[in-house]
Formats: structure tokens, sequence, C-alpha cells
């Protein structure tokens, strides 16, 4: 079964003038799959991401997390089922900047309040520590470079141990070395922790590092959609 | 819930000067209010409290408060009869058989939580002394029923009410009076009466109540002895009783009338229209304290906007986290309830030590020969009150941000974003 996996999604904005994000789409994503989404500049590979991700509602179509119909949710189940099941990495850090790097990872717990707040502290320095962030833990964002930003970024995706980890141009904003190092970190959690990774990319060499590309144009997928009947 | 206190936290101390500004503006609408509302419900309390304790609860007067009906309407009540030239009967002034009134309001005692009651006669008299005359108000009472009746037994300065029992040819005088004519206790001054009755009396005790026009008018003898210098025998023009609890007198005096016929008058009837004034002067107070608040619950709307305003990506990152709506919304309406508690706080240190202040002032009341001090109220009421609305206001400016915020699309600040 499928971990993650839409039947024909639509995303159509209604207003003056009507516009289709995402078309007709389809894709099916396995567990421990690192799949990466590409094309053109406005062809809808965030819209396609945020509606995987269950940030945004298909206006057609299903989306099935783990077996789960998610397309009649409401607000505040798709916000429960983001924070219990799923992470995301942005294009910019997306920090808290009057917390530290602990206390952005930590934050993710806090809200699901499944640990005690010693171990949340623990997982938090744990998850950092494997970043090769063990140094930084207590800094602010505002204290940290670029890549290591990202990297806690990465560590608060992580925080609630979501199987599934959404990215959205998670390199775009880094330097060659930096971007490697992240495309590795996300590589690993796929192959080593069995973590499904959906990233957004422009960056060829990031995404040579997938196990499969998926091509959207004009907000329809033209290749590498996965099986789906 | 700590976390949403933790979040609102970062957010105040972020923008240090905006808060510290709406803070102060709710420190100072506080402390305003309580200042202002202590002097005015404390000098409210003071009049109460002088004309409760001044003046009888209720005063009965020989008179009625509606007209008797005349023999020939109780001859033909339902005739279509004209009667001209008319006279009613002409009442001698005074209430009859008051002593048997007397025993039926004590007889209230027990229904009404205890009572006193005690009658007086009131005329006019001159006082004759070394060339000099004084007219002067002529009181004629019970001493053992007016002790327990008025305040006059506290004013003595030398001598005592019970002094005109030992001398039923005593009286008691104001120590301005004794002044004005140069009396002293002891001394025999002479009282001539309006029908002509002269008689010397002698000063048996001298009082001081503070208000010189009522030192120097007002004279206490004995009951029988006023009676037979105004040729009034057995008679008394008025009956006050005092209450044990004074907020009862409206309904006592009710009863009283009903009971005896005459006019009974409680001291709020008597000072209704003080009464009234002072209503009207609390809605002023009220309304004017209120409107420093809401100006500072402006300030709060402020600044949890420009939060809001400023934080709306922090929002989006939050919501995708799997932050809830009410989540947000929370986080907004706790730094409004952190600003409204804190500037309490500080505005309850701060109204206190100005209505500490105020209390040290001492103003001389006009007619009066003694200073006092401001009267201020320190009633917890005022500060619950105080506190309430200003925590209650911030909340509710802090609301609207806080649900504009609540509704946040993390999808639209994300693609605007990158």
């Amino acid at each position: 079964m499928s971990i993650l996996r839409a039947e024909h999604i639509t995303r159509r904005l209604t207003g003056e003038i009507d516009v289709t994000l995402v078309e007709d789409a389809s894709v099916s994503i396995e567990q421990g799959e690192f799949v990466v989404i590409r094309g053109p500049s406005g062809s809808g590979k965030s819209s396609l991401l945020y509606l995987l991700g269950l940030l945004d509602q298909p206006t057609s179509g299903r989306l099935l997390l783990e077996g789960e119909d998610t397309s009649l949710f409401n607000e505040d189940q798709r916000a429960d089922r983001r924070l219990r099941k799923l992470g995301f990495v942005f294009q910019f850090h997306f920090l808290l900047v009057e917390f530290s790097a602990l206390e952005n990872v930590m934050m993710p717990m806090r809200r699901l309040g499944a640990l005690s707040a010693s171990d949340q502290r623990k997982r938090a320095a744990d998850i950092l520590s494997r970043l090769d962030l063990a140094d930084h833990m207590h800094k602010r964002p505002s204290q940290l470079s670029g890549g290591q930003r990202q990297r806690v970024a990465i560590a608060r995706a992580l925080a609630n141990d979501p199987r599934i980890i959404l990215a959205d141009e998670p390199t775009g904003a880094l330097d060659t070395k930096s971007s490697e190092n992240v495309r590795d970190i996300l590589r690993r959690l796929a192959s080593e922790e069995g973590r499904s990774i959906i990233a957004v990319t422009h960056d060829l060499h990031f995404a040579e590092a997938a196990d499969r590309q998926i091509e959207i144009v004009d907000g329809r997928i033209v290749s590498g959609g996965g099986a789906i009947n | 819930m700590r976390l949403a206190l933790d979040i609102a936290l970062s957010h105040l101390g972020g923008r240090r000067r905006q808060t510290l500004v709406s803070l102060l503006g709710v420190m100072l609408g506080v402390g305003f209010f309580l200042a202002v509302s202590a002097l005015m419900r404390g000098s409210e309390a003071d009049i109460i409290k002088r004309l409760v304790d001044s003046a009888p609860h209720i005063t009965i007067r020989d008179e009625f408060r509606t007209v008797a009906a005349q023999p020939a309407e109780l001859a033909y009540p339902s005739g279509a009869v004209a009667i001209s030239s008319l006279k009613p009967r002409n009442e001698p002034r005074g209430i009859r058989q008051y002593r048997r009134h007397l025993a039926s309001i004590d007889a209230l005692a027990d229904d009404v939580g205890g009572l006193q009651a005690a009658p007086i006669l009131i005329g006019q008299a001159i006082f004759s002394f070394a060339g000099r005359n004084e007219a002067v108000t002529l009181s004629g009472v019970v001493p053992s029923r007016m002790m327990n009746v008025s305040a006059v037994e506290e004013d003595i300065i030398d001598g005592s009410l019970a002094d005109l029992d030992a001398d039923s040819n005593g009286i008691i005088i104001g120590l301005a009076l004794a002044k004005k004519l140069s009396l002293e206790r002891g001394e025999n001054v002479t009282v001539v009466s309006p029908t002509g009755n002269i008689r010397a009396m002698k000063i048996v005790a001298l009082f001081s109540t503070g208000n010189v026009s009522y030192d120097e008018s007002q004279t206490f003898a004995n009951l029988t002895r006023v009676q037979a210098l105004l040729n009034r025998p057995n008679t008394a023009n008025s009956i006050i009783v005092k209450l044990n609890d004074a907020s009862q007198a409206r309904d006592v005096a009710a009863d009283v009338e009903r009971t005896i016929g005459y006019k009974s008058v409680s001291w709020q009837e008597a000072s209704k229209d003080l009464l009234d004034t002072l209503i009207v002067r609390n809605v002023i107070m009220y309304t004017v304290v209120g409107a420093i608040l809401l100006v500072a619950c402006f300030g709060i709307y402020n600044i949890i906007s420009t939060v809001v305003l400023e934080k709306t990506r922090d929002i989006a990152i939050l919501k995708s986290m799997g932050f809830h709506a009410d989540d947000i919304r929370q986080i907004f309406v706790i730094e409004g309830a952190i600003i409204g508690v804190a500037g309490s706080l500080l505005g309850i240190a701060m109204g206190a030590a100005m209505t500490y202040a105020l209390g040290q002032v001492e103003i001389q009341p006009p007619g009066s020969t003694e200073a006092i001090n401001l009267p201020v109220y320190w009633g917890v009421d005022q500060f619950l009150l105080a506190a309430s609305f200003a925590i209650g206001s911030a909340v509710m400016a802090a609301w609207l941000p806080a649900r504009k915020g609540s509704r946040v699309e993390p999808v639209d600040i994300l693609r605007g974003a990158v």
C-alpha cells in the first residue's frame, strides 16, 4: 500500500479569473522513497506539494494518507495529520527567530504533547546532533549560517518522527556545499530511516539523488506519477 | 497553553518599546480609575455617613402626606354636590398622643433588628444675656431617649445630656453661641418664648459639632420645660428614629406612616436630591475613567495588530507544523491578557499610592471649624472592578487581531514568500 496516494486531484482557484494550479494529478508515493517534483517555474510544483502535504485542499479528487481519505477533512483534521504524520522543509528556513535551535525543534513536540518536557529536550538534542548541530543547539537562527539554519529546519521537520517529509526547494537558498549536505541528509532519511521524501526542486544535481522524478507542466503531471489505476 | 504563553512572551519581548507603551496605557488607566473612584466613593460614603449619623434615620412630623378627607366629603361620598366657602377645621399643630405612637414605634424594634425613638418639641426662642439678644432654636428632648437617637451626646464637650434630668431648668447650648454671648457652663441665661413666657435657665452643658451656624443657633432643654415655655403641654412636633440598620429606613418609615398616620420621612427620602446627584456623579465618573481605559485598549489593539502583521509568516509556519487556528488565536489573546494583567497590577500599585496620597490631603469644609482628611474609599471591590475591566478590555482588544491571525492561510503566505 502506498504511504501517500493522490487520485486525480485538481486544485482550482475561483475569482474574477479562474486559475487551475493542479489538474487531474495522480501520484503514488511508497515508504522509503525519495521523490523529486520538477518542472518549469509556475508549473504547479509547489501547489502539488502543498496538496500532498495537506496544506491545501483539492477542489476534486482523492488524497489518501496511509490509506486514510483526507478529501473531506476539515482544517483542524488536516492540521492534526500534519502534526503527527508530516514534516515540512521550505526554501527559506522559516525558523522562529525568538527561539533557539533546540526550542525550534521542540516546538512541534510541545504542540503534540506526547513526550515529557525532558524527553522532548533529549529527543530534540539527539536529532540536532545527528545533523551535526550539537554545538549550535542553543544558538538563535540569527547566529547560524544558511546551511545550519536549513539543517535545523530539517531537524524540526523530524521532531514528531513523521514518515513523510515534504521539502519545497530545500536547497534553493543555499551554496553548493550546503546544498549537497542537505541533499545527502534527505537521501539518508529515505534510504536509512525509511522515510518518504517528496521534494520540489529546480536543482538538477539534487534531483539526480532521487529514486524518482515527477515532471509537471502547466499543472499536469507528464511523467513519474507512479502506478495509479 | 504553556507553549502559547512562551510564544506570546517572545512576541512581546521582541517589541519591548511598544509593549511598554501599552503597559503604561493600561497602568495609567487603572491607576487613575482607582484614584478617582476612591475619591468619589470616599466622598460619597462620607456624605452618606454624615447624613445617616447626623440626622435621624426617620423623622415623623406633625403633618400628613395627604390632606385628610373633610366632613362634607365624608357625608356625601358619591354626591355631585358643590360645597363652597368651606373652611377645614383648625387643628392644633403637634403630634397628638405622641406617647402612644412612641410605644407603637418601640414595638417595631424586634421586627426591624432594633430601633430607638425619641420625641422632640422644636420651637423658637430668644436668648437674652448682658443686653444682647440671640434668636435660637429650642429643642425639647427626653435625655434618656435622645442619647440613643442622636449624636448630641458625642458632641458635648463639657457636661452631659443627662444633666438635663438632674436640673429640669437646665439648657445645653453650642460652644460658638457661648463664646458669642460670653457665657460659660453653670451661668444663667434668660430665655424668652414666642408666647411671651420668660424663664431663667442654667447652662448645664456645652457642645461643639464643628458646624458654626448650627453651634450658634441650636439649644436643647428638657421636653417638659420646653412644652411649658411654648404653652404646648403634652405635645411633641416630631419623633425621630434611629435604626440599627440604616438601610431599612425607607421600609420602616412606610410601616410607621401606615401605622400612626403621620408623615414619616426616611433619610433617603429627605436626601433624595442629594442621593440622585451622587448617582449622576458616579455615572460621569465611570464614563470618564472608562474612557481612559478604552483609550489604553486601543493601544493594545494596535500592538497586537502589528504583531499579527509582522508574524504572519510565523503563523503560516506554525500552521504548517500542525498548529490549529485556535492555537494561533490563543497566542494573541494571551498577549492581550498579559498586557492587561501586568498593566492592571502596575495600575493597582499606582492607584493605591495615589489613593494614599489623596487620603493625606487635609481640607477644611465650609462652615466647619475642624480640618479633615480627604475621605477615600479603600474597598477591594473597586480594585477588582478596575482590574477586571482592564483585563476584559485588553482581551477584547486582542481578540480581533487574534481572530485575523488565526484565519491566515499558510499556503497563501508560503506561496508569496518563496
